[in-house]
């Protein structure tokens, strides 16, 4: 276009490269005014509850809520100090206060995540609060010698800033040691290490599973003529479509210790009466049943991608000397790929959250770490379930990205 | 799937036992849900087959425990069924509350997902939407995080929704609107999928003709583009109900006694004594979703004659 080119202008002489980008931008507000509603909807009832619940894997103001004083009493004097009259008179003053209000119990528990045992000190320590006179030193060390123990001061110096890091340390089995420094939990007292593993090696086996089951089922859909893939397509979709609650009871069912497989296997003489096989309250009912609710997540991608593989290619392959193995290791399996990969994700993603299955038949062995979430909101642990939710949402939320990235959300489908 | 001519005698052993091995999965798939069926109808508190029922003895069959669905938590289930019988147990009957309020709930949850999803497919086909990916992403992501999570951070949210702009308007927990919150929250993913599936197959071209043609915008969206769109609509809809209707997890953490649901009662069951009263609502449930089943798939085949897609 040469320099001297005439200004194209719109009929009531805007400059049309003005008014085109005024269109758009119309255009581009109105798009978004129709996605607005849904997503200040889900800003309110996903997004801020759950950065709230996050929030609190870091923040507990059990102790520094309840004993102001002996808070300020830290922020004045530098770490090492050791406790004067001034700091055991501000602790008194917090018992007192902390009776009257009956909240020893929670700045205890507060303290006790960083140093086990001390709950019962803070609760027993309240009871007797009123009777505490001058010099506060000598009457709190003859209610309880632990009152002198450098490590109580320390872990009360700790606990006394509403904002840690704690709760991340004792979800992965970690601990502060005396010094300050950060150890690992003794052996017998590690569970979060080996329940987060615990959890993804069952998803990694169901999704296995799942794709060794789908497989078969998918490619003799994908091959089948339409009209019988359709009657069969219904016996994917119907579980689908079927009451988690209901499969799940329909198992127990079927498998409990006097369920109808063992029934038949009793009577078929394969195993004898007393020894009924235990395949329900266990990990084997947890797999078996996850697998089964789990399985159409499989086979629909898988039957997606492969109902698109013209046969062609196999034929074509065979007519060159392949043997049949050959040409479904070089040529079929390698364009199933695609649906591999997004079931398997989905599956597992799916997998590694799953809560109700496992309640139900896990029995004590087979719960996965959604289960001791839901333990510890029962016990009132709040924030370190809030530190394993956030370490199970973050693991969930790196396969979502690779799954949008290698897949993308726009290719989910459902039936 | 015929088996071509040129097959060796190891491949046709491998083709009929593919054959054997995909129809085992099959059963897999299917024979644990219908295996409730017949048991439901047990005259004995077992849940296996007696010898009675496996010689078709009709005296070991009885509609006792679907009895039971209805006369469960009745005020006076003796007297005999008259009209103050059939209040009594509309009133008071356990699981008849219970399948109330899973109605409700799942009726007004699906309307929001439904509305607001909808809404929100249409925004994101266009192909001028600005940061289409992320919100993408965000809206699907409840169909992604463990429930566990949703629940537990509802359950903190909702004992002070305002409190985070530092007000104090009341609990949204234990009331039938933070149910139906919660519940439009996990149905939006699949009213997104199902109807952005419908609008990828949709010719923008229709909406321009439609324009110069003389209709405006609201004429062009209930005439055009809604009729088009409605199968999927419908059938995202349904997702919705459903996963209202099967949802427990957040209705444990946040729901009170008054909101008791269907899933609910029934998780109620398995954890304590489950009792074949479970296998009658089992049924129930599985008839039920048969029919929704095909509901969907009529939908499906219809939207895609609509669209001119030959069915596959």
């Amino acid at each position: 276009m040469s320099e001297a080119a005439v200004l194209l202008t719109t009929s009531d002489g805007r400059p049309l490269k003005a008014a085109l980008a005024a269109a758009q931008a119309r255009a581009k507000r109105r798009a978004f005014w129709l996605v607005a509603p849904l997503l200040l909807f889900i800003v309110i009832t996903f997004i801020i509850p759950i950065g709230q619940m996050l929030h609190r894997s870091v923040y507990h103001d059990g102790l520094s809520a309840n004993a102001p004083l002996v808070g300020a009493w830290f922020a004045t004097n530098p770490p090492g100090t050791a406790p004067d009259e001034a700091a055991y008179a501000a602790l008194a003053e917090d018992f007192k206060a902390m009776k009257a209000n009956k909240t020893a119990g929670i700045a205890g528990t507060r303290v006790n995540y960083t140093l086990p045992e001390t709950r019962s000190l803070f609760t027993a320590t309240a009871r007797s609060a009123d009777k505490l006179a001058p010099p506060y030193k000598e009457a709190l060390l003859a209610l309880d010698e632990k009152w002198g123990s450098p490590d109580v001061w320390e872990a009360m110096r700790s606990a006394s800033s509403a904002y840690t890091a704690d709760f991340y340390l004792i979800s992965v089995d970690m601990e502060r040691a005396a010094d300050g420094s950060i150890q690992r939990v003794p052996e017998n007292t590690r569970i979060y290490v080996y329940l987060f593993v615990k959890t993804f090696l069952l998803s990694g086996l169901i999704t296995i599973a799942c794709l060794v089951l789908a497989f078969p089922v998918a490619h003799l859909l994908a091959v089948l003529p339409m009209s019988k893939a359709n009657l069969l397509m219904i016996c994917v979709l119907l579980p689908f479509w079927t009451s988690l609650l209901v499969r799940t009871t329909s198992w127990i069912v079927v498998l409990q210790g006097q369920g109808i497989v063992n029934d038949v296997l009793v009577a078929l003489g394969i195993i004898s009466e007393d020894g009924r096989l235990a395949m329900m309250y266990n990990q084997t009912g947890t797999i078996i049943v996850m697998t089964h609710v789990l399985l159409p997540f499989m086979i629909l991608p898988l039957y997606s991608v492969m109902k698109t593989i013209p046969p062609s290619y196999a034929r074509a392959a065979r007519s060159l000397g392949a043997t049949s193995w050959t040409t479904f290791r070089r040529i079929y399996l390698p364009q199933t790929l695609p649906g591999i990969g997004a079931g398997a994700l989905l599956v597992f993603i799916l997998a590694v959250g799953y809560y109700i299955t496992p309640a139900l038949v896990g029995g004590a062995d087979g719960q996965l770490i959604s289960n001791f979430i839901d333990f510890h909101m029962d016990k009132s642990n709040w924030s370190l379930a809030a530190a394993l939710s956030a370490m199970l949402l973050a693991g969930v939320l790196v396969l979502y990205w690779l799954y949008d990235r290698l897949i993308g959300i726009d290719n989910l489908k459902l039936g | 799937m015929a088996l071509p001519i040129y097959a060796s005698p190891l491949e046709r052993i491998w083709h009929y036992s593919y054959l054997v091995i995909c129809t085992a999965i099959f059963v897999f798939l299917v024979a644990p849900i219908l295996v409730v069926l017949p048991l439901s109808f047990n005259i004995e508190p077992y849940f296996t087959f007696t010898p009675k029922m496996l010689a078709l003895d009709p005296a070991g069959y009885s509609l006792r425990w679907y009895d039971m669905l209805l006369t469960d938590g009745m005020l006076a289930p003796e007297v005999p069924r008259v009209g103050a019988w059939w209040s009594d147990m509309w009133q008071n009957a356990t699981w008849v509350k219970a399948a109330k309020n899973s109605l409700i709930i799942g009726f007004w949850s699906t309307i929001l997902a439904t509305v607001l999803g909808t809404l929100a497919a249409l925004g994101l086909s266009r192909p001028e939407m600005p940061y289409r990916r992320v919100i993408m992403a965000i809206l699907i992501s409840p169909m992604i995080v463990p429930i566990i999570i949703i629940a537990t951070g509802l359950f903190f949210f909702y004992s002070s929704p305002c409190g985070i702009v530092g007000l104090d308007c009341g609990r949204l927990t234990a009331t039938y609107a933070g149910v139906d919150m919660a519940h439009a929250t996990l149905g939006i993913p699949f009213v997104i999928i199902t109807v952005t599936a419908t609008l990828t197959g949709f010719d923008q071209s229709l909406i321009r003709a439609s324009a110069s043609l003389g209709a405006n915008p609201r004429t062009t969206f209930f005439k055009i583009v809604m009729p088009l769109i409605l199968p999927g609509v419908i059938s995202g809809a349904l997702f919705a109900f459903v996963t209202s209707f099967d949802e427990v997890v957040a209705v444990l953490f946040i729901a009170g006694p008054e909101q008791q649901t269907i899933p609910r009662q029934m998780w109620n069951g398995i954890r304590e004594a489950i009792s074949p009263a479970i296998l009658a609502v089992a049924t129930i449930l599985v008839i039920f979703s048969i029919l929704l089943l095909a509901t969907v798939e009529i939908l499906r085949r219809r939207s895609e004659r609509l669209r001119g897609v030959t069915p596959q």
